[in-house]
């Protein structure tokens, strides 16, 4: 048992969220008598956070590095004007807008990255500059009006679901969307599969190992909720497509932080600068590019949002950045830097969301919910500070 | 001399430092209207002794007494040691650069009532005050359109506003030319004679120290070794040889904490010609002029001189343009002219340096050993740019068992090693780049004696495989004990080149002095 709780005390940071999670998960599931846990909500849980989510993912490197980026909500709207002009206004092809629109977010992703990397000045700054910037430039474009409505293939971004080409299954009462079973059974095999590799890795090093019955509770765990969100979205109308493109958006960043070069230099800079730069890491231009790529995704967000609501307005993205930087905070970032993941991130993202919907189903008001995520922003880095004085003291 | 009573005594001052004594029963005493020296090589304890005095490292914290105007002083701050009459003037200048002259001489004192300052008040005192020292500048001007020397004699006449008994100026001529040295060492005699204030004088400029100082203390190695009586008879200068003060300052004998390396020394491999650098903080100062420097294959090269002498930024410079403005000259491995004007430049051919600072320029850190290990050349565990992590293991674990870094593993985060261990990763990283020129810079500062003589036996046997090394040290045994060639840098200029093996330490000190 105290080596299970020395197990606990050492990666507290990491399991802490996991835990926070689940338990807010299951309190919802209690609260509301399991309407939390219905297909239509769950899938809506996810809809409503995606675009939140992937900014969590753009906005951890920007935390790594020390640093946020308070451009994005503005980005969200300025883009959303943009799309509404090329395919409301304009009537273009969407396919040929949304590339346009992604050039157009890299653009601007360089314009910040130039100011930040090599005229230095502050990421705080530069980024305050493009909040005010581009939601100015995004009221100029619409003239205060709202634009919808769009084209349905620009609405399936966010509303659509992947197809079935199984055709699906109906048991009993059920109906069940097969490719999306296929599909989750598939990566929790994987995800199985890469943690027993690991661990054998691991021995073969003689790293410090988590006990076998730990981990493997941490496998089943982990293996036994993706099957049981994976049959959940197999009932209500499958994987959704925003699902899917967030999928691949958090395996890829987590892929290049944890494992390539570039993702290295990342945490070397957010870690000591000067020792980075002193062992060959551009520096400059590693921030050149995470700011770009805050942009680009930005962009992304920015299109999810937009064909969610189905109308670009002057209004949008407001306060996304707050909720982005929150989730990278909440999810285990550092606020010196060189510290976090791209995981954490989303798992701070989305346990602010579960509160966020969670508390809306029970009827506590908005007023009151912005209060209670505020109380959860202190407590989060309060606690992540404590515990790490109290570990530099030990050492 | 009027008279020879005691101003300040200190007696028997021990402080300890967590593993490392830095005081050990130290003893000072200043009388009345002298100029006292206090000299002693970097580490000696003169700095942490001027703490002591004036409660940096308040009373409590040391052993030992302090006696001043004869009255028994438990000071627990800076204030209260000013309140007393002792002011110390740091080696950095501790203005606020934005602020007027007469602002900056009284700060914490300012001239006002009820809160409201009052400015003809400040302005009239300040011109007092400046008018004593000789300083004749406006006191609205910014002390940042000063040049040091009177940004210097702002300190002085900041000093005298506290209505100083004792000033004590660490390092006060170190940034300063010729002439203004000479300006401020003039001052430092009127007070004495004038004013009737005392000095003490931190200086490693011993031609300053034998010219003006009435009595001099030598510390070595965190003790009291000597303090020597200058006889000055009317204005016929120096009773006292620098020789004389050198011998005290450095008298400790080399032991065997260096092993013989018999390897042989092969072509010049790497050059550095007419290496000319702007300091970027003042681009009037050139910080290194004109440096010509050769190392060959298998040669350990020593760079010796004092703090401030351009060691540090001579090799960063050379390591892709990490410090100054306006670089010239060139660099050469084996004699082709070779670019390494950016630090990648750099480590692709075969230059690496390990920086003075260990944990503020040589490692991460919140990282742990293999990543900092592998840090600069990840090209060479990876594909595609992905990582081989299982290379990166293998790399890490031979690293860790060649220079024998003590660990339980290597994803020990390297901010919890010690000292030693964590040279040792620097050490590591940068031989992972496989170097043909490793520029060494302070490596074994705060490290403990058993871990010096590893080091030692590292950078022997890399000579050995063939490298070219530079070594930077300011500790003298070491420089004479390890270098086949020794330069002797001062104030950004080589001023000799000695063979390692017949240079002594008086011989180092008086190149470096007599510049």
């Amino acid at each position: 048992m105290s080596g299970l709780i020395a197990i606990l005390k050492k990666n507290i940071r990491q399991y802490m969220m996991v835990i926070a999670l689940a338990v807010a998960m299951v309190a919802f599931g209690l609260l509301t008598d399991g309407i939390f846990f219905r297909p239509v909500n769950l899938t809506n849980l996810v809809l409503q956070n995606s675009y939140v989510l992937i900014l969590a993912v753009g906005m951890l490197l920007c935390t790594l590095t020390g640093n946020i980026d308070l451009s994005v909500g503005s980005m969200v709207c300025f883009i959303g004007a943009l799309c509404g002009v090329m395919m409301v206004d304009l009537q273009w092809n969407p396919y040929l807008s949304i590339f346009l629109a992604l050039l157009c977010g890299t653009l601007i992703g360089m314009w910040q990255g130039f100011w930040i990397a090599f005229v230095n000045v502050p990421p705080f700054i530069a980024t305050l500059a493009g909040m005010l910037i581009f939601r100015g430039l995004g009221q100029v474009i619409m003239k205060g009006q709202t634009k919808a409505p769009f084209p349905e293939e620009f609405q399936m971004i966010s509303s659509g679901y992947i197809p079935d080409p199984f055709g699906g299954a109906t048991i009993g009462a059920v109906h069940l969307h097969v490719f999306t079973l296929l599909i989750g059974f598939l990566i929790v095999a994987l995800i199985t599969f890469s943690e027993i590799q690991k661990r054998k890795k691991q021995k073969e090093y003689a790293f410090d190992l988590l006990p076998t019955g730990i981990w493997l509770v941490k496998v089943i765990f982990i293996a036994a909720v993706l099957a049981a969100f994976t049959i959940v979205f197999a009932v209500y109308k499958g994987f959704p497509n925003v699902l899917i493109l967030l999928g691949v958006l958090v395996v890829g960043y987590q892929f290049v932080a944890s494992k390539t070069v570039q993702g290295r230099y990342i945490y070397a800079l957010g870690g000591n600068r000067k020792a980075a730069e002193l062992s060959g890491v551009k520096v400059k231009w590693v921030m050149f590019w995470i700011y770009t790529n805050m942009a680009i995704l930005a962009t992304v967000a920015a299109m999810v949002f937009t064909a969610r609501l189905n109308s670009a307005t002057p209004k949008a993205g407001q306060n996304f950045e707050m909720d982005a930087i929150a989730a990278c905070y909440v999810g285990g970032s550092a606020v010196s830097g060189g510290v976090g993941t791209v995981i954490g991130a989303v798992v701070g993202g989305l346990f602010i969301g579960v509160l966020n919907n969670g508390m809306s189903i029970i009827g506590i008001s908005t007023d009151w919910q912005q209060t209670i995520k505020g109380f959860i922003l202190l407590s989060a880095v309060a606690f992540d500070l404590y515990s790490k004085s109290r570990s530099s003291k030990v050492a | 001399m009027p008279n020879n009573s005691i101003l300040l005594s200190m007696k028997h001052i021990t402080k300890v430092f967590p593993g490392v004594k830095a005081l050990d029963d130290v003893s000072l005493d200043v009388k009345t209207h002298e100029i006292h020296a206090l000299v002693g090589e970097n580490g000696a304890g003169k700095s942490t002794l001027m703490k002591v005095l004036s409660g940096v490292y308040p009373h409590g914290t040391y052993e030992g007494d302090i006696l001043f105007e004869g009255k028994h002083c438990t000071f627990s701050s800076i204030r209260q040691s000013e309140q007393a009459g002792i002011v110390i003037i740091h080696q950095e200048l501790a203005l606020s650069p934005y602020l007027s002259i007469a602002e900056n001489m009284f700060i914490g004192d300012e001239r006002a009532k009820f809160n409201i300052i009052n400015w003809d008040k400040t302005r009239e005192d300040a011109l007092k005050y400046m008018e004593r020292i000789g300083l004749h500048e406006n006191p609205n001007i910014p002390v940042n359109k000063l040049g040091v020397g009177k940004q210097q004699m702002v300190e002085i006449a900041k000093a005298l506003a506290k209505h100083a008994k004792l000033l004590i100026l660490d390092e006060p001529t170190s940034a300063l030319n010729e002439r203004d040295s000479q300006h401020l060492l003039d001052i430092l005699k009127e007070l004495r004679d004038k004013d009737n204030i005392s000095s003490v004088l931190i200086s490693h400029k011993l031609n300053e120290v034998a010219a003006v100082a009435d009595s001099i203390t030598i510390l070595r190695d965190g003790k009291t070794i000597e303090t020597l009586d200058v006889e000055r008879k009317k204005d016929t200068p120096v009773s006292i040889s620098e020789e004389r003060i050198i011998k005290g300052m450095v008298g400790r004998e080399i032991t065997d904490m260096f092993p013989k390396r018999d390897n042989p020394i092969g072509d010049v491999l790497f050059e550095i010609k007419d290496w000319t650098v702007q300091n970027p903080d003042n681009p009037e100062r050139k910080k290194l002029d004109g440096v010509n420097i050769q190392v060959r294959v298998g040669e350990v090269v020593g760079l010796a001189g004092l703090v401030g002498a351009g060691r540090t930024e001579l090799a960063m410079s050379v390591f892709g343009h990490a410090y100054g403005e306006n670089i010239t000259g060139r660099t050469l491995l084996e004699g082709k002219d070779v670019d390494i004007s950016t630090i990648p430049k750099a480590i692709a051919h075969g230059v690496a340096y390990v920086p003075e600072d260990r944990k503020e320029f040589g490692l991460i850190l919140i990282q742990n050993i293999k990543e900092n290990t592998t840090l600069a050349k990840l090209k060479k565990i990876s594909k595609a740019s992905v990582i081989n992590e299982h290379e990166e293991n293998i790399v890490a674990e031979e690293f860790c068992k060649r220079l024998n870094t003590k660990t339980p593993t290597i994803l020990q985060q390297t901010g919890n090693l010690s000292g030693g261990n964590q040279q040792k990763v620097v050490l590591s990283k940068w031989l992972f780049t496989d170097p043909r020129v490793l520029i060494l810079d302070e490596p074994t500062r705060g490290i403990d004696v058993g871990t010096k003589h590893e080091i030692y036996t590292i950078i022997n046997s890399l000579a050995a495989q063939g490298l070219a090394c530079i070594l930077i040290s300011s500790e003298m045994p070491e420089i004479i004990g390890m270098s086949d060639r020794i330069y002797v840098m001062s104030e950004g200029k080589i001023t000799a080149e000695l063979s390692g093996e017949t240079a002594t330490q008086e011989e180092i000190m008086r190149n470096i002095l007599n510049n």
